[in-house]
Parts: C-alpha cells; structure tokens; sequence
C-alpha cells in the first residue's frame, strides 16, 4: 500500500476511548403501536395543512434521484411552494439511473407465500437486525402502491404473456417480488420521477436550480432554515431560505475512491448537515457489492456494477487449482467449484450480497482468482443459456450483457463474466426519526443520505423501493405534520445575520483550497484516501487495522491540507474546486468511518469484524450493540460522540443469520 | 491488463465561455493503453495539465456506464466516437493506433451553446419534456397496476423508445440540429403507456411545437440513430409525424 507505508507517526496505541465519547440514548418517536400498525397509526396523529395555507410553506429538496425527485413532484402536487436544487445539468441524470435488476415490493399476487410480514421479515433479517423493524413495514405496505404509481406515470414494467406485472428473484429472499424493466429498472424509475417533477415545473410548483451545489445548512434557533449553493457555472455562492430543508443527496461510497457510484456522487450536502449538528447513523455499514467487473487498468476510473439480478440465471465459480492458468472453457465441471451452492445450499448463488462479496474475496485472496491481475471470480451463464435458451436469456440481461462486452470487450454469452466486489452502496447516514426527520427540526432525509431501513445490509432491489417510498409515500405526509407548526411563519430573513455568516463561511472554505498552492491536484490525495479504506474498512475489518487507518487518515488530512493544489478561479466552472471540496470531506468523514467501524465491538451484516466470527459468519452480539449509532459532531473539536439509538424487535425476533 | 503503451496526440477544444472565442489545443499522451475509455484519456491528460498547473479540460460524465447521459462529446468530428451507438464513457482507446490524433470537440448544435470547453447547454430537450412528456397522475391516485392489462409485446416496445439516455448525440449527429429522434422516442414511449393515452394528442401539439421552437427540421438522413448510444430505432423519426398528424386531426386531449 502506497499512503503512508513505513510510517510511524500512525496513531498506535489508540484505543477507542481516545477517539470516541458515549453519549446519549436518542429517541426514534416510533409509535408504540404493533409494528404493523405503526406508519398508519403515525399518519392518523399527524398534523395536516389545508390545501389554501401550502403555497405559504417554501421546502427546499436538495438532489432529484428517485427520493428527491419524487419528494419534490408529490409536495408541489400537494400545493406547497418547492425549490429544487441539483448539481446536475437536469434532474433526470441523478445516480438512481444507474439501478440495474428491479425494485422489491411485496404485493404477494403470486401463490409463493409472500406477504409484508415476509418482507420485513426479509429485511430485517437481512441487514442483520441493525434496522428499525417499523420502518421495513412501512416501506413494505407502501411499496405496493409504489409500482403502481410509477407504472402510471410511465415506468414500461416488464409483463408476462398475460399482461399481468413480472416479477424475478433477487438475493437474500425465496420468494419472487422483484419488479422490473430489462437490467435498467432505476433508469425507468428515474426518468419516471423526473418527468413527473418536470410536470410540477411546468406547473410553477417547483423551481428547478440546476447545476448548484448545496454546500452548507442555514441553521437558525436550532431549526434547518435554508442552505448555501454555489452556482457551478458562475461560480457565485448565494443562500436561499425555507421553512423545511430535504436532502436526498445520496450516499457516500466514493470515499473509496473507485466505486460502481457515479463520478459526482458525493457527501458533501450530508457531511455539511452533520458539522452543523445532524447526526450520522452507523457510518460503517458500507456495502460491498459482490459482483462488479473489477479494475482491468491503472487508469480506470471506476468499477461498474454487473445487477445481482444476474444471479437468477449465472453462477458464481472460481476454479478448484490455485493460479489455473486455464481458458474457463477448458476449466472440466469437475475442477470447478461453485463455492455459494456448495456452502449455502439452501440459498446458492442468491445468498445476501455480504455474504457473497466475503466469500468471493476469501477465493481471490486465497489465490484462486481469474482473470490477467487474478482479482475476480467467474459467472458463468452457461448453465443458463442451456436451460432456458439464449433469445430468453437476452431478454433479461440484454443491456447488461452489451454492457459488459462494450467495458471489457468480452462476450458473456460465450465465455463468462469476470466479477469482484466493490462498494455499491451505504446503508449509514444521516439518522432520522421515524418521521424521516434529523436531530435538526425541520431538516428531513430520504434515499440513500439516510440511515434508514436497511441496516447493516441493504438487500436487493429494496434501495429503488425506500428512494420512491421516501419520496412520494414518507415525505409528503412527514413533512407537512412539521410545517403545520409553523402556519404564520415566514422564512428566515435573506438579511438575516446567520445567512450572511453561513455564506461567509462557504466563501472562506474556497478560498482557503483555492489559496493552498500546493503539489497535486485534489484527485491524488482521494485515491490515497481510497487505498487505505480499501484495505482496512472494507469486506473485513479488524480493530488493529483500523487504528490503523485511523492514523493514516489523520496524516493524509494534514498532507492534503499541507499540499493540496487547485488550479484556476472561483469565478467560473471549476471542476477541480469541486472535487477538492468533496475530497475535503471525504477525508473527515472517512475517520468517523473507521471510528464507528472500531467502536461496533461485533460483526453485523457488512460490517465484518475478523475477531468476531463463527466458522467465517458473522457474530452479532446483541446484548451490547442492538442500536443504531448515531454521531454527533463534536463541535470543540474534541472526541466524536456517539449517541445510540436502542432497538427493540417485536414482528421479527432476533435470531442469527443461517442462509446455509 | 496489457504493457502497451500507446502514444496518442490530442486536439482539444478549449472556450472560457458561450460568447468566447474557441480554439483546439495540441497535447500528447505517450502512456495511453488500449482499454482505456476516451473519457480514461481525457482524464489521464487532465492529470498530467493539473500536476503542470495548467486548467484541466472541462467535460462532463457522471456515471460512466452508458445510461445518464451526461458525457457527450465529438471525437473527430463524430459524436461519442468512432463506434456506432456507443456513448463516450463506453468508447476506447483499442480503436486508435499509436501515432494517431484523437480530436475532442463539444457537441456542435446551434440549440446546445458552450459552456466551457467540451460542455454544452443541452436543457433544450429538457424544455420539449416539461412541454408535456408526462402523465398527469398524481401521487397515490394511480389503480392497481395489474388490473391494467399490457402486452407483453407493448411493454417490450415501450421500453425499446423509453431507453433514451438524453444525451443529445442525435441532435448533434444531425446536419440541421434537429430533436426528432429524442421527441419521437418519448411520444412513441409515452403513447405505449395505459395512462399517457389519455394526453395523447396533446402532447404531441405541445411537445412538437416546443422542438421546432428550439431545434431544426428532420431531414430523414438517419444520422441520429447512428449516433444512439440507446439504439433507440430509427422508426422514432416517423412517429413525430405520426403523432403530429394523429393531433391534427384530433380536437381532444387524447
């Protein structure tokens, strides 16, 4: 490893008391109802606002994925007075685009025995119980209606002969509630959503501000009032005021550098919340999804995702020989060993991607990886393509299979896929009640910037579900319940001292990476920060490692602040000022990453402690660590304080995974 | 992972602003590799312009996987490159030799104005879709998407229309600049749908009227699906006519 090899300025001998402070139990306002009951008893005891009061309410929504765009086109629906911000130069290109194998929803038509409760039960289990069972039944019962919105509004879901809705198989489930459109499901969805928030522009509900970057929260008697944006092609950085302030600016994975994420995807709009006092849910729990097509060249910029949908029909093998110089064709069935049918028999290749990704690295860092750099396994179609024919195979995976040909100029339907893990997807941050809203009032999530519904592992299919659930089912009814309190009330005063220092701020923050001078350009101290990450907090982790990385994270702050370059103005488009911004807090954040991923003294879904395991599995220990830790910023500049939020399992008992 | 080296030179067009004046910039690369994408070579280059403190070329792409959308750029005068239906971020290294000129050039169309350098303004096909490329059902109202029967074989077509990335290459592809290809998709898509049957005719009026607002005439050369990184078919074109001619003749909204 490059960053910081041979050091020994390294934090060793810190221990978790140097680095973290225990703070207070926190509470998540869940209803006491059955868990089953709890979002409609909630929505019975919310707040409303009369149709004639909503324009009066100014939100602000910050990002248009699925739980952005959604949110936005269903609260100007509603009548509330919507200004959206995006970096991107239209809403429609959100990452949500980007979601491959279909969206879960557990309408239970078919006679497979599925139901809510099985959902949840799904869930639940499959984030290894660091969720809040309530939250999976609302995303559960609301996820029914989800697909038939979405189909209204102009997803082309995949049908049967019939014409009745599709549905496929996805990981850590035996039941069929998989809805999709071919491999490019969230494209679907998220053009859907950003049509429909384009019908609210039209309708001058919403304002569109496109191509600015939130970069801090406005934070006035202890409520969310308005955030900061730099405008990215004038470069101008100006406040806007509201009532209530939503982010769905999606998650944090690029912290790892070279991720299946977008380019852009970033923390900043999330990281920013939490130094002005919202808290940070289980940083930790990052996941590594098991099949991307691994790094072919020094100059690839980033992974990309194979869907698990692929699972359904290809299966995961690497060869029985270590190093076999072999073709796969030559490879005999006899030398080949399908390690998750062999393992885990009861799911196979479906097992939950956790379980797979760590199996797949075990393979390749026992020296039975493929491939020219020996860093991936095989999918293998073949199996497939003999039993349901090519022209159905193509139908399903089309895309994907172009896809991959077209990256590695390869074709899958002949020789199979080579596949590694690769971080996909946070289930940490931001926390939220179970209103969706942070320890900031007036302050709300959705999507993927939240801690929400997933756990220590998220399960497939279920993100395209909790982005529309959140933003056209939650939010809209959440929000309004805050609002409602505030019928009188204008916002925050433009000329308000507090805007103007928030502002002054963000300008002093550019200036100070534009003054730097330093060597290297911002991308240089990211893939540092992404070389550590990936051998200490990823797949598994252990507390030296991560004491580790910890002290190599602190240098590589001091160096980037030390040396970091950015070349050209504030004035104009400056990609450069952009990235250094977002590398910036990547560098803070990572260190909370690392802390949380020490403090949790357990292994939980995708948070795998190598000192806490049974024959490989990972060991939760419920007696001390069934919470979600939610982290405080430490204003002083002193410990991190973590705050805990206990949870309690009524609907799905606490029980240890078993996918064997 | 191959050794070869390939040594490559590049033209570059660089603009401060819309209203600035342009011009191509000479570099090479001496350490490209065949696997590399062309957006993998830019930012090679745009490493080796920061380390000289020289402003790296501004581009755009965000997923890098072929379905946002947001990379576009000409290469030698084709838009994306030198493949067929593929978009920048899937275009490579392995179609040059070494020794070759690779020329990057923003999308050239009167309705995409520079921003800098390779970015241009494509919110144009935005405005045809705000015109009315959605279906006016709100949040929660929708019945249940299985009592709504679709053939297979509609979903299928729909969705052959509804893969358009919305990146402008068949726009830029176009001798006259024009958006049919793009328009066509969402109508045929959207018509496909049970309930943007009900705007149909509407639609049509406003979405066509907004193109020709802002983009050129169809010609029928069929340069634009050439260029579609989505395939989206050629037949697209003819249904702007279609549905046009279908609004004509119609009073109602659908």
């Amino acid at each position: 490893m490059s960053a910081g090899a041979g050091r020994k300025r390294a934090a060793v001998g810190l221990t978790i008391d140097d680095l973290r402070v225990v703070g207070v139990a926190l509470d998540g306002k869940v209803p006491d109802a059955h868990p089953r009951d709890a979002w409609t008893d909630r929505k019975l005891h919310y707040s409303l606002v009369n149709p004639s009061n909503r324009a009066k309410f100014k939100i602000i929504v910050v990002g248009t994925g699925l739980a952005g765009a959604g949110a936005a086109a269903a609260l100007g629906e509603l009548g509330y007075d919507v200004d959206v911000y995006s970096f991107h130069d239209v809403p429609r290109r959100a990452h949500s685009i980007a979601a491959q194998g279909g969206i879960n929803s557990p309408r239970a038509r078919k006679v497979d025995n599925d139901s809510i409760d099985r959902f949840v039960k799904d869930t639940v289990k499959g984030g290894d119980y660091r969720g809040r069972e309530q939250d999976a039944y609302r995303l559960g019962e609301e996820g029914v209606r989800v697909i038939d919105h979405m189909q209204a509004i102009g997803t082309p879901f995949a049908r049967e002969y019939g014409g009745q809705l599709a549905t496929r198989s996805f990981g850590g489930v035996q039941v069929s509630r998989t809805y999709y459109t071919r491999g490019q499901t969230g494209q679907q969805l998220e053009l859907a959503a950003a049509h429909a928030l384009s019908r609210q522009v039209a309708a001058g509900h919403c304002k569109l501000h496109a191509r600015q970057e939130m970069l801090d929260l406005i934070v006035k008697d202890g409520r969310a009032q308005g955030i900061v944006v730099r405008d990215l092609v004038s470069g101008k950085v100006r406040a806007q005021t509201a009532h209530a302030v939503i982010l769905c600016t999606g998650g944090y994975g690029n912290i790892y550098y070279k991720a299946t994420l977008a380019k852009n995807s970033n923390a900043t709009a999330i990281w920013r919340a939490y130094k002005r006092g919202a808290y940070f849910g289980n940083p930790c729990f990052v996941q590594i999804h098991p099949t991307a097509i691994p790094l072919m060249s020094t100059w690839q910029s980033k992974k990309t995702l194979m869907s698990e949908s692929l699972r359904n029909d290809g299966r995961i093998w690497a060869p029985r020989q270590k190093g076999d110089p072999r073709d796969p064709a030559d490879i005999p069935e006899a030398e080949r060993f399908y390690f998750l049918e062999e393992r885990y028999p009861a799911f196979g290749n479906l097992v939950p991607r956790d379980v797979a990704s760590r199996n797949i690295r075990e393979r390749i860092e026992a020296g039975y990886g493929v491939g020219p750099l020996k860093n991936a396994v095989y999918l293998d179609f073949k199996t497939g393509i003999e039993r349901l024919g090519v022209k159905l195979i193509r139908e399903r995976y089309s895309n994907l299979f172009d896809m991959y040909e077209e990256l590695t100029g390869e074709n899958p339907y002949v020789t199979p896929m080579r596949i590694a893990p690769s971080v996909h997807f946070t289930m940490g941050g931001l926390w939220t009640d179970y209103d969706q809203m942070t320890s900031i009032p007036g302050l709300f999530v959705g999507g993927e910037a939240s801690w929400a519904y997933h756990g220590a592992n998220r399960l497939g299919a279920n993100s395209l579900l909790s982005g529309c659930v959140d933003g056209w089912f939650t939010l809209p009814y959440a929000v309004p319940n805050y609002l409602a309190g505030l019928l009188g009330k204008a916002p925050l005063d433009h000329d308000d001292p507090v805007v103007a220092q928030t502002i002054a701020e963000v300008e002093d923050g550019i200036e100070r990476l534009l003054r730097n001078n330093g060597t290297h350009g911002p991308d240089h101290f990211h893939a540092k920060l992404g070389a550590i990450m990936d051998v200490y907090a990823s797949v598994s982790r252990d507390p030296e490692g991560l004491t580790k990385a910890i002290g190599l994270i602190r240098e590589l702050r001091e160096e980037f602040w030390r040396d970091v370059k950015v070349v050209g103005g504030s004035d104009r488009l400056n990609q450069e000022l952009e990235t250094a911004g977002r590398v910036a807090d990547y560098l803070e954040l990572a260190e909370l990453l690392c802390v949380d991923a020490l403090d949790r003294d357990e292994s939980a879904g995708a948070h795998f402690r190598t000192d806490h395991e049974v024959d490989g599995e990972a060991k939760r220990d419920d007696e001390d660590w069934c919470f979600c830790s939610a982290w405080e910023y430490p204003a002083d500049g002193g410990k991190h304080i973590r705050n805990f939020e206990p949870l309690t399992f009524r609907a799905v008992p606490l029980q240890q995974r078993n996918y064997k | 992972m191959t050794d070869e080296k390939m040594r490559l030179i590049l033209e570059v067009w660089r603009q401060d602003g819309p209203r600035a004046e342009g011009r191509f910039e000479t570099h090479e690369i001496t350490d490209a590799t065949p696997e590399m994408s062309l957006l993998e070579l830019l930012d090679r280059l745009n490493h080796k312009l920061v380390e000289e403190d020289v402003d790296p070329v501004a581009f755009e792409s965000d997923c890098r996987e072929g379905i946002c959308g947001t990379c576009g750029l000409d290469v030698n005068g084709v838009p994306h490159g030198p493949e067929d239906n593929v978009p920048a971020c899937g275009q490579h290294v392995r179609s040059f030799k070494s020794g070759d000129t690779v020329r990057f050039e923003p999308f050239r169309a009167k309705a995409f104005p520079v921003i800098r350098d390779l970015i241009v303004d494509r919110t144009g096909l935005d405005r045809i879709i705000q015109a009315g490329g959605t279906i006016a059902v709100d949040a929660g109202t929708a019945p249940d998407a299985d009592t709504l029967q679709v053939t297979h074989d509609e979903a299928e077509r729909a969705l052959d229309f509804a893969g358009c990335i919305g990146c402008g290459a068949c726009v830029a592809a176009c001798p006259n600049g024009a958006a049919y290809l793009f328009t066509g998709a969402k109508l045929a898509h959207l018509a496909l749908i049970p309930h943007g049957k009900q705007e149909r005719a509407k639609r049509a009026r406003s979405m066509v009227a907004q193109m020709e607002h802002e983009f050129g005439p169809c010609s029928q050369i069929g340069e634009c699906a050439l260029a579609c990184p989505a395939d989206i078919p050629l037949p697209a074109i003819a249904v702007v006519n279609r549905e046009r001619i279908r609004a004509g003749f119609k009073r109602k909204a659908n």
